[in-house]
């Protein structure tokens, strides 16, 4: 699915069906490819994955801790799984399991988080993950990811699908429209993605926070003669320090931008690095603030705490006043 | 191995837990003790599992729930010949790998465990995996009576019969103590068997404490076609020590010197008698 916006971007599907589509193609000619849900293949696009390859598919029901220790024991035996939950069930509920027979275990599982952040809207805090960026930063032995676009997702599952390491993984279930910088800042774990070089402000975004950041750069640079640097920040753990050191050198100010609470993110991941390496400007981290969230679709949750192009353009205005 | 070379194995593996717990100055002594039989059956009986084939994708799992009896399975990879025995002295010490709870890091364990209720549902995922890659292997978890009322168990005891998993097996432990009482009083579980049974479940009681009915219990695995296996092994806490036996504190109590003597004492006259 291909629209063109009112901003002449090119729209590509929700990150949830290219992550579907990516790994129907893996299945292809991989047979060690398991998909693994619990009653979530219709939420995580993976009915036409269940219809293809019956046999890669296991149901394991409404059972999070059962899904991630299966999963544990199904790649411990060298098969490739995927346990695909949403986010907020997956990195809760089954933390524990995470933790022990994924992460301590070695069992190389790739955590699915469907519908991540507040991708849930109006159904509320239950079925929101705004934790597990700090809840997985503290467990040894798994990359923390959340892809931006179609193109860091089809890499993400590539990479992530040939790695022996446990892997998280984010996504959302908006349609997303395609980052720039393909070519020049070709998607790896690890290593952050300059898709925006400007010379007055660096935004960094990861997931979904990523596009309005970009938007607030385009909208800065309009607007108000402001040349902004973003960042796809896809990967939380590990974080591209030497990214983050070169950015640091600019000496101009930096905001942190996700779909998390301010606390434990992106953003205190950042903060914490930089400020052991002695960055000394405005710094400010934008998410979602310790309360009750507020109510609202996701477009509202982000507009409410300056998540959208216009508030994360307010805030650079505001730090560079 | 004939009944009376198991037999006196298990004594030989009691004294050992007990020298070993007694030099750490700590450990499970009375759960390794209830449970070392049935380590011992299956090790020495049933697991195609040996440290020259430890890597094959076709041996048996053995996947042991109640983590933290370690000692009784550290003792019986160190008589399989997966490490050398005088690597337990370093039990619980410093940068030792021999901790107080199974980890990878030991050649011989399949999984790290210690947090309870995990071992079920990997072990379930080991049985689907054997079937995924049409496998004969089997899969054996030992689970703890007081780890039951964790609801991960209860899921995976789902699963596994949802898919039909005869190739999994599940032995509890069933001391009937745990650390705070009886697990009865605790959180009263019975009757397990129709618990399990009503999960789709084939179940069979046997003396936990007995190799000749653990031996003949794992050879009649599967109990039925397409259910998966759970043997409810009833067993003493503290078995083979008079001292020991269903007394609460020796849930991870450590031996004085002179009740160490007297341990070692005891078992070396059962031995006598076997």
């Amino acid at each position: 699915m291909e629209v063109i916006t009112d901003k002449n971007t090119v729209m590509g599907m929700a990150n949830l069906e290219k992550f579907s589509e990516t790994l129907q193609s893996l299945a292809e000619t991989d047979k060690d490819i398991i998909v693994v849900t619990s009653d979530s293949r219709g939420s995580g696009k993976l009915v036409p994955f269940g219809n293809r390859f019956p046999k890669q598919h296991i149901e394991i029901g409404i059972a999070e801790q059962n899904l991630v220790g299966v999963a544990a024991g199904i790649a411990s035996a060298g098969k490739k799984v995927f346990a695909v939950s949403p986010a907020c069930f997956l990195t809760a509920r089954s933390f524990e399991q995470i933790k022990n027979d994924v992460a301590y275990s070695d069992n190389p599982v790739k955590l699915i988080g469907i519908s991540a952040g507040v991708s849930y809207g109006a159904l509320g805090s239950t079925h929101h993950s705004l934790h597990d960026f700090a809840a997985l930063r503290a467990v040894n032995n798994i990359i923390v990811a959340a892809p931006a676009d179609n193109y860091e997702t089809e890499q993400a599952i590539l990479q992530a699908s040939a790695l022996r390491q446990p892997v998280y993984l984010r996504f959302g279930k908006k349609n997303v429209p395609d980052l720039p910088g393909q070519i020049e800042a070709p998607f790896q774990f690890g290593k952050g993605r300059v898709i925006r070089r400007g010379e007055d402000i660096v935004l960094i975004g990861t997931g979904e926070t990523v596009q309005p950041a970009l938007e607030a750069a385009e909208q800065l640079a309009v607007d108000n003669n402001i040349d902004a640097t973003v960042v796809s920040m896809h990967t939380i753990k590990p974080l591209d320090y030497e990214l983050l050191s070169q950015l640091a050198e600019m000496g101009k100010p930096i905001i942190t931008v996700e779909e998390h609470s301010v606390y434990g993110g992106l953003g205190e991941a950042c903060a914490s690095y930089l400020m052991e390496n002695n960055y000394r400007n405005k710094f400010k981290i934008m998410g979602i603030p310790d309360e009750y969230t507020v109510t609202g679709s996701q477009n509202d949750i982000f507009r409410h705490y300056g998540l959208s192009c216009e508030g994360i353009a307010a805030a650079a205005l505001k730090l560079l006043q | 191995m004939t009944e009376r070379e198991l037999k006196a194995k298990s004594v030989e593996y009691r004294k050992k837990i007990l020298k070993y717990i007694y030099k750490a100055k700590a450990g499970h002594t009375g759960g390794s003790l209830s449970c070392i039989d049935i380590l011992n059956v299956l090790y020495n009986q049933v697991l195609n599992v040996g440290p020259d084939n430890f890597k094959s994708p076709d041996r048996d799992r053995y996947i042991q729930s109640k983590g933290h009896c370690v000692e009784a399975l550290f003792v019986v990879l160190a008589d399989k010949g997966f490490f050398p025995e005088s690597d337990l002295e370093t039990l619980c010490q410093y940068k030792s790998h021999y901790i107080g709870h199974p980890t990878r890091k030991v050649n011989g364990v399949e999984q790290n465990t210690g947090a309870l209720g995990h071992g079920l549902p990997l072990s379930v995922g080991a049985a689907i995996a054997a079937r995924l890659d049409e496998k004969d292997y089997r899969v054996f978890t030992l689970l703890g009576d007081g780890e039951l009322p964790e609801g991960s168990n209860w899921e995976a005891a789902l699963t596994a019969s949802h898919y039909k998993l005869d190739n999994l097996c599940a032995i509890i432990d069933h001391n009937k103590l745990q650390i705070t009482g009886r697990t009865s009083e605790v959180c009263n579980t019975d009757p397990i068997d129709q618990k399990f049974e009503s999960f789709g479940w084939a179940v069979r009681h046997i003396d936990g404490n007995d190799v000749q009915q653990l031996k003949e219990a794992f050879e009649a695995i599967p109990f039925e076609k397409d259910k998966p296996s759970l043997i409810l092994a009833h067993t003493v806490k503290g078995k083979g020590i008079s001292y020991m036996e269903d007394v609460l504190k020796w849930h991870h109590g450590v031996p004085t010197a002179e009740e160490f003597e007297k341990a070692q004492h005891e078992l070396d006259e059962a031995l006598t008698l076997i």
